[in-house]
């Protein structure tokens, strides 16, 4: 199914390996953001161009490919990724996490837990952690070069000053293999202690910023915290509106203009496996459920 | 008290016929002397004639063309300034040292908080219990007169005396033993001066700090220092005790300041 004007996931040969060289380094040195000479890609800033080029630089024709965006497969910015993947490359796509050797993801950590023969593909908005602290980037290179990290406590310091405890809920900083603190990307800090010592190795791609990192299988990853306000990830306190999960990370959706609310699995895969195998919510009604699985089923 | 005093009689900072010239210009000229724990020293002279590169140069912020700078640190040792590497010469800094500037906007950040501001330095070298930095930061500001109610403002919401008094406290937190100041008072009202200099002249005795203080204002150096150089087009051309060289000037360049002074 390869469209013939483009090369096998669409960047040439030359790029991947430009792209490669810039992983493999990342990888040597866990958390620390390596400059590569990222390229335009058909789509704009902000939607996960930093991510693509990394899949597409990773890619083999043998990969079964996931996109997830906040956790769903279903997703404008997750399908329009896969398809261009399955067009491009002609790899086989899916949406469930066990299957996938390749993930690609925007702001979430899928709830299954990953194995050893995977890659997690982050985007990344922006990678350097202390950039609305110091706003020069020469100094902020500096100070990862000399481990210099205390103005990223005084962000910290300051949630706790103003709201009583940490109020930092996503892009949660984190200390990679006791060296770089590094952005974990917009992921909430739920999904933080599933970076440490993840059997998977973790990629981060920031197209626009032009910066590759990595978190290498099992590293230790470490949220900062000071010692008398712990780390904590944290989770609205409800089970899952469909699929009764107790420990998923929840989306709040608006179900009418009066105040309704349901709280629901953001992870869809998970929440649909969990549905299938007879998991039910407060709000399942059973005959949408059947029609939505014919439909995906069909 | 004995080892006390023999600490004192080792100098803290010493300066080497310093000199700095940019291509043809001379800044600065075979500047040489040594600074003892506890001493102010208030370096004096008309703009242009080489005092903020003076003090650029002896706190290692910038390169000096000939001569040498050298430091005893905390372990006893004096160590060539320019032999630091740059983590040890920004530990130095962070630590050891304080650096006031004239304007509070470059030695503070401006948008988080006073707590934070004079935290950050504690929490640079470790401090990791938030309860233990806040009251160390309201300690702070107590001691130099800043209501523990604002300690949660930033310092945009200050005015000029407290964002100065602020930039102190955030310089003394890590208790340094040397402390620079660009013109402290410069740009301050003459009744906040003067609340910020007996300020300054309190905690610089009971800190037992040494500070070299670059200022035009001979009152600053009257009040503050106990030995003053003049300098003129990059050289010093008369240093000694503070009173002595206002009162009784040697040159005709010192008499001309010290008389240029207005008359209350």
């Amino acid at each position: 199914m390869n469209a013939p004007a483009y090369n096998f996931a669409y960047l040439d040969e030359q790029t991947k390996r430009m792209i490669r060289r810039a992983i493999l380094k990342a990888i040597a040195i866990p958390g620390y953001q390596v400059p590569f000479a990222s390229r335009e890609m058909p789509m704009p800033y902000g939607w996960g161009t930093g991510g693509v080029q990394v899949t597409a630089a990773i890619l083999g024709p043998q990969d079964v490919l996931k996109v997830i965006d906040q956790g769903s497969d279903d997703t404008t910015n997750a399908i329009s990724i896969r398809k261009f993947f399955a067009k491009t490359a002609g790899v086989a796509t899916t949406t469930a996490t066990e299957d996938a050797t390749v993930i690609q993801t925007r702001h979430r950590i899928p709830e299954t837990s990953l194995h050893a023969n995977q890659v997690l593909v982050y985007q990344v908005p922006i990678p350097e952690p202390l950039r609305f602290l110091e706003p020069r980037e020469t100094e902020t290179r500096r100070m990862h070069a000399l481990a210099e990290y205390g103005l990223m406590h005084v962000k910290l310091y300051e949630d706790i000053a103003r709201f009583g405890h940490i109020a930092t809920a996503y892009a949660y900083p984190v200390k990679v293999n006791a060296r770089y603190v590094m952005d974990p990307s917009p992921t909430p800090k739920f999904d933080n202690p599933k970076m440490d010592n993840c059997p998977a190795l973790q990629l981060f791609g920031a197209g626009r910023e032009k910066r590759i990192y990595a978190i290498p299988p099992y590293t230790q990853v470490v949220s900062l915290d000071f010692e008398d306000h712990p780390f904590e990830p944290y989770r609205f306190n409800a089970p899952c509106a469909l699929c009764a999960a107790e420990n998923s990370y929840l989306d709040e959706i608006v179900i009418d203009d009066k105040g309704g609310r349901m709280f629901v699995c953001s992870d869809t895969d998970y929440c649909e496996g969990r549905q299938a195998a007879g998991h039910h919510g407060s709000l399942s009604a059973a005959p949408y459920k059947e029609k939505a699985q014919e439909g995906s089923n069909g | 008290m004995a080892e006390e005093m023999l600490e004192n009689d080792q100098s803290l900072l010493v300066a080497e016929s310093l000199s700095k010239s940019y291509g043809r210009i001379a800044a600065c000229r075979d500047v040489s002397f040594s600074l003892y724990p506890g001493e102010v020293l208030a370096i004096v002279g008309e703009s242009g004639s080489g005092k903020s590169t003076l003090l650029q140069m002896l706190s290692g912020q910038l390169a000096p063309s000939a001569g040498q700078v050298s430091y005893r640190m905390r372990d006893g040792i004096t160590r060539d300034l320019t032999t630091l590497g740059e983590a040890e010469r920004r530990f130095l800094f962070r630590t050891d040292w304080g650096y006031v500037h004239q304007d509070p906007a470059q030695g503070l950040r401006m948008a988080v908080s006073a707590g934070a501001n004079v935290g950050e330095r504690l929490m640079a070298v470790g401090w990791n219990h938030y309860g233990r930095i806040r009251d160390t930061a309201s300690d702070w500001l107590t001691r130099v007169e800043i209501d523990i109610a604002r300690i949660d403002d930033a310092p945009r919401t200050y005015s000029g005396g407290m964002r100065q008094r602020l930039q102190i406290a955030r310089n003394l937190v890590t208790e340094p033993r040397m402390v620079f100041m660009d013109e402290p008072t410069g740009g301050l009202d003459v009744s906040v001066q003067a609340r910020l200099l007996d300020l300054v002249r309190s905690l610089v005795a009971e800190l037992h700090l040494a500070v070299i203080i670059v200022t035009h204002d001979l009152a600053v150096a009257r009040l503050l220092s106990h030995r003053v150089m003049v300098m003129k087009g990059g050289r010093v051309i008369e240093t000694g005790l503070t009173d002595q060289v206002l009162d009784d000037p040697r040159e005709p360049y010192t008499q001309l300041l010290v008389s240029s002074i207005l008359p209350p």
